[in-house]
């Protein structure tokens, strides 16, 4: 990890595509301005930072702006992790896509797509990835409902049958 | 040809009768078989010779005995109740016992589906496909508590087995133990043997779609 005078160092080089830092239990998050994603992770690749260990998405319901998307690197020489992180609104989810440079992003990008719809630009085949092609809506996100069928038990049928009547 | 269905208590008695005649008894109510005396057997009494002798049976009972007890499941897991499908092999519940060890690797060879697991909304078609693969006559277990009524992942991604398939079977539990789903294909063997197709075309309003239709 870098430590938290690291981070702000960090934060110094990257200028102005570098919104906040977060300093929380050793582990450094730092916000960045959505459409310069591409320009900062390239900036930090050729720091160390090489591995991109996970995307994945996050719907802040009912903050603003409410979708989030976490890019975590990893420096393996040494052993130094870092979270990158940027916040879209709902109405214009557009993210610019790191498939070319890291490939490992193309079905974590789809993911993010599928479950918070989360579009991808540049992304040569943003399709959904775990879902059914057909599925309207995207799961995940905290507005959705959480769906399900009712069963019918044995110990609340005569609630049902009441219900009914 | 039609047969008229023999009552249980005939065939008990024809049993007692043939037995008695081996031991080379006299049978209670009647003369001493004629083999016995050295002389030619009548046609009367070689039919009563024969009919004590032989076993008689209707050809569906003894289909479904041979039926239910070589159930051929498809090796087939979902998710984690698949553990304990493999467990029901295995040495210790040891199904091969019943001989439904066979496990086929193909739907064409299989006559029972054990649902082992969550089924998603996206893997719903490809079960029914397997099932519509199967040979006749099939029969499905639903095992656990998510392909019956969801259990845990009651949410929007699942779907309860019973509203693609027909399933004879619900096997309670997540996961079941793998001597709950011996129970449970224990019972399924008595379904076969009680009524062989359990009327699952007329409940599930599939009249009409059998591979070898009746009358052709």
């Amino acid at each position: 990890m870098p430590d938290a005078t690291g981070l702000e160092l960090l934060a110094a080089e990257l200028g102005d595509a570098a919104l906040e830092t977060v300093y929380f239990r050793e582990q450094a998050t730092l916000v960045v301005d959505p459409p310069q994603i591409r320009s900062v992770l390239q900036a930090l690749r050729a720091k160390g930072y090489s591995f991109l260990a996970s995307v994945h998405g996050v719907d802040y319901y009912p903050e603003e702006p409410r979708l989030g998307v976490l890019y975590e690197l990893l420096d393996m020489s040494k052993l130094d992790r870092l979270t990158i992180k940027l916040r879209v609104p709902i109405d214009a989810p557009r993210v610019e896509s790191v498939t070319t440079d890291w490939p490992t992003a193309d079905h974590q990008e789809r993911e993010v797509y599928d479950m918070f719809g989360v579009v991808f630009e540049g992304h040569r085949d943003l399709r959904r990835i775990l879902m059914p092609e057909d599925y309207e809506g995207h799961p995940q996100r905290r507005d959705f409902p959480v769906g399900g069928e009712p069963v019918l038990f044995t110990r609340d049928e005569a609630k049902w049958l009441e219900r009914r009547e | 040809m039609k047969r008229e269905p023999i009552a249980p208590g005939v065939l008990r008695v024809h049993d007692l009768n043939a037995r008695q005649l081996l031991r080379g008894g006299i049978l209670e109510g009647a003369n001493q078989p004629a083999e016995l005396k050295g002389a030619d057997v009548e046609s009367a009494e070689l039919e009563r010779y024969v009919g004590e002798r032989v076993l008689t049976t209707t050809l569906e009972k003894t289909v479904a005995w041979a039926r239910s007890n070589s159930f051929f499941p498809l090796a087939f897991g979902l998710a984690c109740c698949a553990m304990e499908q493999f467990q029901a092999a295995g040495p210790r519940m040891d199904i091969a016992r019943f001989g439904f060890e066979a496990f086929r690797a193909s739907p064409r060879q299989a006559d029972l589906i054990i649902l082992a697991g969550r089924v998603s909304i996206k893997m719903a078609p490809i079960i029914r496909r397997l099932y519509d693969q199967m040979l006749e006559p099939k029969w499905a277990i639903s095992m656990g508590a998510c392909c019956s009524s969801m259990g845990v992942f009651n949410n929007y991604a699942l779907v309860p087995s019973d509203k693609f398939m027909p399933i004879d079977v619900h096997v309670p539990g997540c996961p079941p133990r793998p001597e709950g789903l011996m129970h449970g294909i224990l019972k399924l063997r008595k379904m076969v043997q009680d009524d062989p197709d359990m009327g699952w075309r007329e409940r599930y309003g599939a009249v009409g779609t059998e591979e070898a239709p009746s009358g052709a």
